[in-house]
């Protein structure tokens, strides 16, 4: 698809030298004199193009040339308006009045100028000006001229409005609501003329006029709108179309929900009545055949145009839900019935926020469409923004969103975890509405495993969301369990890897890789541990007893690229956990996640990179959570011991270890717990003096390496802290590090590889046999308590003193 | 609104470093982003036309990263179709939809939806509240006719030579960036108008 010719071509267009350039220009200048443009021309306007908007500095034309292009503009053929509005679109705009905002004959501007104007805006009067220029083309067109030349004048006032609502003064909105309104309701109900090659014509019609069809082919009751299809369209029932695609934005933009708002408006309009009885106005011609939604708009008629505008938007969005009923022929057409139907739940929801009272009159239907798509799959995404209805408005109608809320957070992550788009919007509409859905939607908390789904399917398109959702689902009630599910993310991507494969591949088919997990997932016997992977809501358990035995049997999966991308994301993940539960947790829970921490460091799934990382994140969050809490550490001292005492873990599991001992050193005193005894500080001593002795004494096991300096260090430092708090334990330190002396002097040993880090440790273990020596000392050096770490400045007595004699001295010597 | 439409590369283009994209067209809908506000209007306009290139750069980049990614992880083999058989080439298309935050690369936070034909990506970049499956249509639409008229199955550049007929093309199917409700027989009108201008 894309070949050497395309990059070449572009290359050459980057490099052109200045004087074949200028050369070019001429050329141009020459072939651009004739009124008709040859196919040469063209070709040449299109390498131009290429040339100018190949590289990303801009070309200057020269300025005749680009005046040239400038009069193509308003060329009555298309091509013309076309090639010049792409060449001029890639330089910049003429500082003269060539392209002047406020001139008269604006009004007569084609699309691509249209369009070119709005990209060369610079501020918002310009805005402003091209609005006025194309509403007063709206008001006062002549009945000849080009019908096509009205149909940009919506679409370029929405981008206006996009970026700058308030280009429009009041006067205009009342204008554009008017038309809207008339294009909207009173849209012509007969089929216009068939289309030729050229624009619409006004020759004498050959046929009776015939009425427009619904999508299933029966003739329509009711007014039209983008549902109903004829032969041919006349100018107002394409305005029908381009007025319903901006109206969600329309509102959105100036319908505001506040009723002050409204009842001021209301009092300045009511002055401008008179205007809704004026000539443009057709309310007055209504069709003859009418349904169930134009019979309750009889008194609408009074209102300002605002709110008529709201009216008439209800009304249009319940015709095309009941228009989505009917079985379209075409399959784009029921695409698009999926589409309308989205936009019209949508703008029923803004019209219900800004008037309450509508509320009522629209729940029943919008319960009824529930009723029809929840059960089909296939409608999810429609049934989102009856989601979004349902938050914002059951309360107030008092109507049980239970179902909904079921389907939404039960069904779709289950069964439609990997349909990007709804996972998109899902995860969109969760983040929105994430306060209120903690408030209304208490069970939301529980569901978190059934979301991750998403994240553990498309974990790149997903984690983004996931960043900002995350501390939404952490609760004290579930975050064990919450913990253990973002540990064994992998495990979850890879069991949906192989559900996926499941429905797929028909049973009997053989497979050519030896898929040992596939096989497993269809075992009965192991059924329980991937339904409990699966599981929709929390609270059936933290996690499950054979965890390893599901380890095992997904060892394959660690290098499918679902499950690698997968595991780079849980350590964000984790990291945004702790930080969120430390605002929430009270000690008792914390102490739990300690344990959590040193129990699954050897209880993951085996992808290299992704143990180490976690690790890491471990030992992070540990001596974050102890620094918080130093007593957990007393509180925990068995398990932490436990996990300290082994020598594997030296081993396997060097970064924790190194954390794990080093929290033991520090915070295992009296002064952080008072429950802290000798023989507590004694027996967790005695561990790790044999660890000590145990990897200083051999090489270590064979396949791994020489443990690290920092380990060594860290032992030794704790040793001595421990030691400085009991002090009938320094002779022992000091016998290992003379010990220690005397080996290392007799050359390498078979525990550390290096010589420098060998040097290393031997220098800390002098510093700390030194500061052994005094042992009054030791126990300040070595653990300072927090009032010398902590600067305190002026509330400290040492430091104060200085401060005010100087401050004094400055006082009384003011001279 | 549609803030820009892009034809972009997805496969490795020599000449550029991986994961980037090659830009084959563009179309940004309306003002320069950020052109009304306060912080660029410092700007001189080559200053700002820099910057919607660098902008509509990263916003290929981004998709190039996503769509690479995903089909990774799904280990779909990508195969050559040939011309005339565009509508093979779309049903195997994967597609999917990148969210952009707030400030990378538009002030506000947009929505990418892209659609991957073989080597080439094909990306709306919408706001957050726009109907997402009407979105995704049009993009279906837009490829297609751009696969058709610009014979972009075969080995020809007439997407860089004969930019003109997106020009059209989007002007009837996304005017100004509007995303428009169409059913069957409107689609037609204007499709029967493209047509007419692309034999010419």
């Amino acid at each position: 698809m894309y070949s050497h010719a395309s990059e070449s071509l572009i290359k050459q267009a980057r490099e052109i030298q200045e004087s074949e350039l200028q050369k070019f220009y001429s050329r141009l200048m020459k072939m651009l004199q004739g009124k008709e443009l040859g196919h040469d021309t063209v070709d040449s306007l299109q390498r131009l193009h290429l040339i100018l908007s190949a590289t990303k500095y801009t070309r200057t034309l020269p300025l005749e040339l680009q005046k040239r292009f400038v009069a193509l503009l308003s060329s009555p053929a298309e091509q013309h308006q076309v090639l010049s509005t792409a060449v001029l679109r890639e330089t910049l705009p003429l500082t003269g009045q060539e392209l002047n905002y406020n001139q008269d004959n604006l009004g007569q501007l084609n699309s691509h100028a249209a369009g070119l104007l709005l990209s060369q805006a610079v501020s918002k009067g310009d805005l402003s000006s091209l609005c006025t220029q194309l509403l007063r083309n709206l008001e006062s067109r002549p009945s000849e001229g080009p019908t096509h030349s009205l149909m940009h004048t919506l679409p370029v006032l929405n981008n206006v409005l996009t970026h700058s609502p308030e280009c429009l003064s009041e006067d205009q909105m009342t204008l554009v609501s008017k038309k809207l309104v008339d294009w909207l309701r009173y849209a012509s109900v007969m089929q216009g003329v068939g289309t030729s090659s050229g624009g619409f014509f006004t020759g004498p019609r050959s046929r009776q006029p015939v009425p427009i069809a619904e999508l299933d082919g029966s003739v329509s009751g009711d007014f039209f709108t983008v549902l109903c299809v004829g032969q041919g369209f006349t100018e107002d029932q394409w305005m029908n179309v381009y007025s319903f695609s901006m109206l969600r934005h329309w509102l959105l933009t100036y319908h505001s929900s506040c009723s002050t708002v409204d009842a001021a408006n209301r009092l300045q309009l009511s002055l401008s009545v008179s205007h809704s009885f004026s000539n443009d106005d057709r309310s007055e011609v209504d069709g003859s055949v009418v349904s169930m939604v134009s019979a309750t708009s009889s008194s609408s008629r009074l209102l300002p145009p605002k709110e008529r505008l709201r009216e008439k938007a209800f009304q249009y969005c319940q015709r095309l839900i009941e228009q989505s009923d009917r079985k379209a022929h075409k399959k784009t057409d029921t695409e698009l019935q999926k589409a309308c139907l989205v936009e019209a739940v949508c703008i029923l929801d803004c019209v219900c926020a800004e008037d309450a009272s509508l509320v009522y009159r629209t729940f029943p239907c919008i319960k009824a469409l529930f009723g029809r798509l929840s059960s089909e799959l296939s409608n999810a995404r429609v049934l989102l923004p009856i989601a979004q209805f349902y938050l914002n408005h059951g309360e107030m109608a008092a109507v049980d969103c239970e179902n909904v809320w079921k389907v939404v957070f039960g069904r779709f992550p289950t069964e439609l975890f990997n349909d990007p788009f709804l996972a998109h919007e899902l995860l969109r509409f969760l983040r929105l509405n994430v306060e209120s859905i903690e408030l209304r939607v208490p069970q939301y908390t529980l569901y978190f495993p059934n979301l991750l789904k998403f994240l553990a399917w498309d974990s790149p398109a997903m984690v983004d969301d996931f960043v900002d959702l995350l501390p939404s689902m952490v609760t004290t009630g579930t975050a064990v369990e919450l913990l253990h599910t973002l540990l064994d993310l992998p495990c979850l991507s890879a069991t949906l890897v192989l559900q996926h494969r499941s429905t797929c591949l028909p049973i009997s088919e053989p497979v050519g890789r030896s898929f040992v997990s596939l096989d497993a997932f269809r075992n009965p016997s192991f059924r329980g541990l991937f339904l409990f992977v699966l599981r929709t809501e929390a609270g059936s358990g933290d996690t499950i007893d054979r965890l390893s035995t599901l380890h095992e049997l997904l060892v394959e999966a660690a290098d499918w690229p679902r499950v690698t991308q997968c595991a780079r994301t849980v350590p964000v993940l984790l990291h945004i956990f702790f930080n969120t539960i430390v605002t929430i947790a009270d000690e008792k829970l914390l102490a739990h996640l300690i344990l959590v921490m040193l129990e699954r460091s050897s209880l993951l799934l085996n992808i290299p990179a992704y143990i180490k990382e976690i690790h890491r994140v471990f030992s992070c969050h540990l001596l974050r959570l102890c620094k918080l809490h130093p007593s957990l550490v007393v509180n925990q001292s068995h398990e932490l011991l436990e996990f300290a005492g082994s020598t594997a873990n030296v081993y396997s599991k060097e970064e924790l270890y190194t954390h794990v001992v080093w929290v033991l050193g520090e915070y295992l005193s009296v002064s952080c717990d008072s429950r802290c005894s000798v023989s507590l500080i004694t027996s967790c001593f005695e561990a790790l003096e044999a660890v000590l002795f145990e990897i200083t004494s051999s090489a270590p096991p064979t396949g791994t390496v020489c443990p690290a300096p920092k380990v060594i260090n860290t032992l030794m430092s704790a040793l001595a802290k421990l030691a400085s708090r009991s002090h009938d334990l320094i002779p022992r330190v000091s016998l290992f590090l003379s010990k220690l002396r005397t080996v290392t002097r007799s050359g390498s040993v078979a525990w550390c590889s290096d010589e420098e880090d060998l040097v290393a440790i031997v220098t800390r273990g002098e510093e700390l046999w030194s500061l052994l020596k005094a042992p009054g000392v030791a126990q300040s050096v070595l653990t300072p308590p927090p009032h010398v770490i902590a600067p305190q400045w002026h509330r400290d007595t040492n430091v104060a003193l200085p401060l005010q004699l100087r401050a004094l001295t400055s006082l009384t010597h003011s001279q | 609104m549609v803030r820009c439409f892009l034809i972009h590369t997805v496969c490795p283009v020599s000449a550029l470093s991986a994961g980037e994209s090659r830009v084959l067209y563009s179309r940004v809908f309306g003002p320069d982003d950020g052109v009304l506000s306060e912080r660029h209007r410092d700007f001189s306009p080559e200053e700002r036309r820099l910057l919607q290139k660098e902008r509509v750069t990263a916003v290929a980049r981004q998709v190039r990263s996503a769509i690479s990614l995903s089909r990774e992880a799904s280990g779909r083999l990508i195969v050559e179709t040939l011309p005339g058989e565009e509508n093979l080439a779309l049903q195997d298309a994967d597609c999917g939809v990148v969210r952009l935050r707030a400030g990378d690369p538009f002030s506000e936070e947009t929505s990418a939806l892209w659609l991957g034909v073989q080597s080439l990506g094909f990306t709306l970049v919408c706001e957050p509240h726009e109907n997402l499956l009407l979105a995704e249509g049009t993009l279906r639409n837009l490829t297609r006719h751009c696969l058709e008229h610009l014979h972009m199955l075969g080995q020809g550049s007439e997407v860089l030579l004969k930019s003109n007929r997106i020009d059209v093309l989007l002007s009837r199917l996304l005017p100004h960036g509007q995303l428009l409700f169409l059913n069957h027989r409107f689609a037609q009108s204007l499709e029967k108008e493209v047509a007419a201008y692309m034999a010419k």
